[in-house]
């Protein structure tokens, strides 16, 4: 799979940033959840986010969709500034598409619904087109012969795929994904970072919380490690696994490369 | 030693021993398993010899059907006649002799509309429709006084209509201000969500008798000199006020039930407050309260009779009123029997409909 892919420098066009984040410090409270992130992720562009446990990963990508909010700096997603401007929110929530650990389906609604949804009630589509849209995405992740079930009716990994489905239907420019693999059992694991695998081929711009490393070095451009709330080291991933500057990312590593 | 086997060669099906199934088996399993369970088996089936043949000589062999009341005062059984010799004032209470097809007709076209609303097949947007239509021919019905039909005031209406009258609206109005309630206490505006609170607690603290009263006797005192409002509507917005407290507090049990994940994904995918409750949110956790539901509306529904205290004559006051008859005198059992029926018809079918729903909603999950 690596070979089909272009070189990851070559496709992103430089200084088309989709994202801009600067100087963000946010807190939950007193805590000091993430301090003075500064991040510029070009159009097209791929990142995998990694670190320990509550170094503020998830938080993170949170804020890019307003989930959560950040108390200082700016964030800048298409252009439009996260502010409490509602108007604003839902313009860059129907830009920025999030895929959850785990999954988040709405389980009284069918697959279909659940794709069709979004579109309709978001963007306004016609029900038909919409529907039309969900069973094109369906197909994309394989998964079109289930579009009458439930989502209590389909395994963990084919939940996932339909959740991928579910967020690509509304067109986003940007996918985020927290730990998209990790409540999966694992042989589902493949089965989702294919899907994640094509869409990097097309050029979605994603950022990816995610410790499947090998994912990491065929799909990346650029390899993130956060700790205490910081982003600590970013790297391409051929420097970054195989000559990581901080110690801290050399501990990490090595924990998770076992 | 010889029972040894190949592992695939097929066993004939073999039926199950003697004592485990047939009469004799159920017997064993259920009623006489225990020394313990014997003994009340034996315990039980003594009361029921006991009480079960009196009561079929009182209720069927014995009784009377057809007669006066007089013969009834001599008879020994159940003196069933009280019933049809006073239906049409049970059923209608004071409302004009004549007239009384009118509520018959609101009453047969109300049943109707609720046994056609019970299956989501019809729950289309005509549905609303046909349910203002027929609304507004039963109020014509009632109420009269255009199409050249008789007037009927209100303070003569009574019986099974008013009854029926104040619960369907009742609930039907109850449920959705219930909702809102249920949401707005979980408001993240200060001043919102804390009179939600106080509204709730308030009512919950109150029986709905002294709401009834107050509806009738303290509120008309802050009303203008010559205004004076409808008692039946008085005491419908005193039942819709008071279930809707209980409701909130169930719905936002439900509310409670449901995942973040739910609000973020639906966030996420752009979808607003209102959108996020109206076809995320809410579909669901109403789904789990369904069975608190509609023990709330149950109880609610049998509740209306205590619209008595304030002088309406629902069908257990139309009831209870001609027992004062001296010819009908002494036999309220027969004539509570009979409302209890409907009132248990009424309500069985209410928790069957919503064990149905119940079925039909689950999505497997
Ligand atoms: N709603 C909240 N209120 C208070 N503290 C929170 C909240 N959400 C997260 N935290 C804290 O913020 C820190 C960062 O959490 P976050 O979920 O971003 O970590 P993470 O890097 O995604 O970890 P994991 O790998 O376990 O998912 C943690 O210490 C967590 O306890
Ligand atoms: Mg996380």
């Amino acid at each position: 799979m690596n070979d089909a892919m272009q070189t990851p420098t070559e496709e992103t066009r430089k200084d088309d940033p989709v994202i801009r984040i600067s100087g963000m410090h946010k807190w939950y409270g007193d805590f000091h959840v993430l301090k003075d992130i500064n991040l510029e992720v070009q159009r097209g562009e791929r990142i995998i986010i990694c670190g320990p446990s509550g170094s503020g990963k998830s938080t993170l990508i949170r804020c890019i969709n307003r989930l959560e909010e950040h108390q200082r700096g700016k964030i800048i997603v298409d252009g439009i500034e996260l502010t409490n401007d509602l108007k604003n929110i839902e313009k860059i929530r129907m830009e920025v598409g999030m895929v959850f650990q785990h999954f988040n389906l709405f389980p009284h609604l069918s697959i279909l619904e659940n794709l069709s949804i979004g579109p309709i009630w978001v963007r306004k589509t016609p029900r038909k087109e919409a529907e039309e849209t969900a069973m094109y995405y369906l197909e994309k992740v394989h998964i079109a012969e289930q579009a009458k079930k439930f989502p209590g009716q389909l395994s963990g990994g084919q939940q996932q795929r339909v959740a991928i489905a579910r967020s690509l239907c509304m067109k986003p420019n940007v996918m985020l994904f927290d730990e998209p693999t990790s409540a999966l059992d694992p042989e589902m694991v493949k089965e989702v970072l294919d899907v994640m695998i094509s869409l990097a081929e097309e050029g979605m711009t994603m950022l990816v919380v995610s410790h499947e490393m090998g994912f990491a070095r065929s799909v990346a451009h650029r390899v993130m490690f956060m700790d205490y709330g910081q982003i600590v080291e970013e790297n391409n991933p051929e420097d970054f696994f195989n000559n990581p500057e901080h110690d801290r990312t050399k501990l990490f590593l090595s924990q998770i490369l076992h | 030693m010889e029972d040894v086997r190949l592992p695939n060669t097929p066993v004939d099906d073999i039926r199950p021993p003697r004592t485990s199934i047939g009469a004799i088996g159920w017997l064993r399993a259920n009623l006489f398993n225990s020394w313990f369970n014997s003994l009340l088996t034996l315990v039980i089936a003594y009361a029921l010899y006991q009480c079960i043949p009196p009561l079929v000589r009182w209720a069927f062999i014995d009784s009377l059907w057809t007669s006066t009341g007089p013969e009834c005062q001599a008879a020994d059984g159940a003196c069933w006649s009280i019933i049809p010799a006073n239906f049409r004032f049970i059923m209608f209470g004071f409302y004009p002799y004549e007239e009384q097809w009118r509520p018959a007709i609101a009453i047969v076209l109300l049943v109707g509309l609720l046994i056609f609303s019970q299956y989501r097949r019809n729950w289309k947007k005509y549905l609303f429709y046909t349910w203002i239509g027929g609304l507004v021919i039963m109020g014509v019905l009632m109420r009269g006084g255009i199409l050249g039909l008789t007037p009927v005031e209100t303070s003569q209406w009574g019986g099974l209509p008013l009854t029926l009258l104040l619960s369907v609206f009742g609930l039907t109005a109850a449920y959705p201000l219930g909702i809102v309630l249920a949401l707005g206490r979980q408001s993240r505006l200060p001043a919102i969500r804390s009179l939600c609170v106080v509204y709730i607690e308030l009512i919950r603290g109150v029986p709905l008798i002294s709401l009834l009263f107050m509806s009738s006797v303290v509120f008309p005192l802050f009303l203008p000199e010559g205004v004076s409002l409808n008692a039946i509507l008085r005491a419908q917005v005193a039942i819709i006020l008071f279930t809707a407290a209980y409701i909130a507090e169930v719905v936002r049990g439900g509310l409670q039930g449901m995942s973040k994940g739910q609000y973020e994904a639906a966030e996420a995918i752009g979808l607003n407050y209102v959108q996020t409750m109206r076809l995320i949110i809410l579909p669901q956790a109403l789904k789990i309260v369904i069975p608190p539901s509609v023990s709330i509306l149950i109880s609610a529904f049998k509740d209306t009779s205590l619209v008595v205290i304030i002088a309406l004559y629902d069908l257990l006051k139309t009831t209870q009123s001609i027992l004062g008859d001296p010819r009908w005198m002494g036999f309220s059992a027969e004539a509570y029997l009979f409302v209890a029926m409907i009132y248990f018809i009424c309500c069985f079918y209410m928790s069957n409909f919503s064990r149905k729903l119940e079925r039909e909603l689950d999505t497997g999950l």
